[in-house]
């Protein structure tokens, strides 16, 4: 595999030898035979449709990983080129986990046709919230935390 | 020390006076020039990546809120045109990775026609990968699968908020159709610059820095395609 800054630091020498580029071939062959993976792959249940996406994903990043290694040449290159690149994929982890547990915390997650019987134990609805907060926004404000709050402002 | 200095005048264009014609004045060497203008392109592809990291965010979540007509809508997609164009980009960025090969091996011209046809494979690839999707989309146009309050569908397997998904559908493949029209653009640059013979050993940052952009572009169709595609 060739590093640019070898290629440039050497390149003025009369007998720099070729890097070669079979490599790269052997890296398309691998890429073409993981996309037949994630195809047959999609095509078998796995038990649940969050398994076949962790399936789906995870042949997904070792695809991006040959990517970025060999034909972005972050395995030889200068370490600060890769260090860009994986503290992107670090913010972006944060915001895409993040934003998930969080959505994932507020919403029904039932789609929106859901009729089938409602589990108790699951997080409740919006309309659940709603009768829940009302009466207890209508109730006189409890005095122990009233009282905790105001002492604890003292 | 004139005397030298007029026979490189008269040996080189008027631009060269002891140093290389692309080597910029503001930097001490040519490979610190490299290194810089990799550094620059590298953040680029970051500010690309959390552009459609928004996307892939939204998608997510309204996955999870829409799985049914998630799921509904995925079957509309014809897995088998997304397959022929991930095999379209990823052979484009092999023939691209060659092009960079071949210009940082470019020494007195020797592998001219090597960077040259593949540069102009990556761009028959990328035209292919086009194609497909013009195809897939006058598909979707005359079914009435719309983003948004353009959706007009009314087939059997209608399921409500269908909708949501061919407006993530329209607006993340849009948004990489359009990377790949600019990286054709820039491949097209890439060919003209490579006839006149600018590109060897010494000099070959707009072809490394294209091919990086190139390789982001196949990065994100990978994840895109399972996602869309197959996802069910």
């Amino acid at each position: 595999m060739s590093t640019h800054s070898e290629t440039i630091g050497h390149g003025h020498g009369e007998e720099t030898h070729e890097h070669g580029w079979k490599g790269y071939l052997y890296i398309l062959l691998i890429l073409l035979a993981l996309t037949i993976i994630t195809v047959t792959a999609s095509r078998f249940d796995f038990g649940s449709s969050t398994a076949n996406v962790v399936i789906a994903m995870t042949i997904a990043t070792i695809k991006a990983t040959l990517v970025a290694l060999f034909f972005m040449h972050l395995k030889d290159d200068k370490p600060i080129n890769g260090l860009i690149f994986v503290s992107t994929l670090l913010f972006l982890a944060v915001f895409l986990g993040f934003c998930l547990v969080d959505a994932d915390s507020r919403f029904d997650t039932r789609p929106a046709t859901y009729k089938g019987p409602v589990d108790q134990m699951a997080l409740p609805t919006l309309d659940v919230d709603k009768s829940v907060a009302a009466p207890a926004a209508a109730a006189p404000a409890p005095t122990a935390t009233g009282g905790e709050h105001g002492a604890a402002k003292h | 020390m004139s005397q030298a200095h007029e026979a490189s005048l008269t040996n080189h264009d008027e631009h060269a006076h002891g140093h290389h014609p692309f080597h910029q004045h503001h930097f001490a060497t040519m490979e610190q020039q490299f290194d810089a203008s990799k550094i620059g392109m590298w953040l680029f592809l970051a500010t690309e990546i959390l552009l459609f990291g928004g996307l892939f965010v939204g998608f997510g979540i309204m996955q999870a809120r829409h799985t049914e007509a998630f799921v509904a809508g995925h079957h509309h997609l014809d897995w088998q045109m997304g397959a022929l164009n991930t095999c379209f980009l990823l052979i484009s960025s092999f023939t691209m990775v060659m092009a960079v090969w071949a210009a940082s091996n470019n020494k007195n011209g020797n592998k001219q026609k090597v960077l040259i046809t593949n540069l102009i494979l990556t761009l028959g690839f990328a035209g292919g990968f086009m194609v497909v999707k013009y195809f897939e989309y006058s598909h979707k146009f005359h079914d009435g699968l719309l983003p948004g309050k353009f959706f007009h569908y009314t087939g059997p397997d209608l399921v409500p908020n269908m909708f949501v998904f061919f407006s993530f559908y329209f607006m993340m493949t849009g948004l990489h159709g359009f990377h790949v029209l600019g990286g054709m653009g820039a491949i097209t640059y890439l060919i003209i610059r490579s006839i006149k013979g600018d590109y060897n050993t010494e000099y070959f940052t707009p072809v490394d820095l294209i091919g990086l952009y190139w390789h982001l572009v196949d990065l994100i169709w990978i994840y895109l395609f399972p996602l869309l595609y197959l996802i069910s």
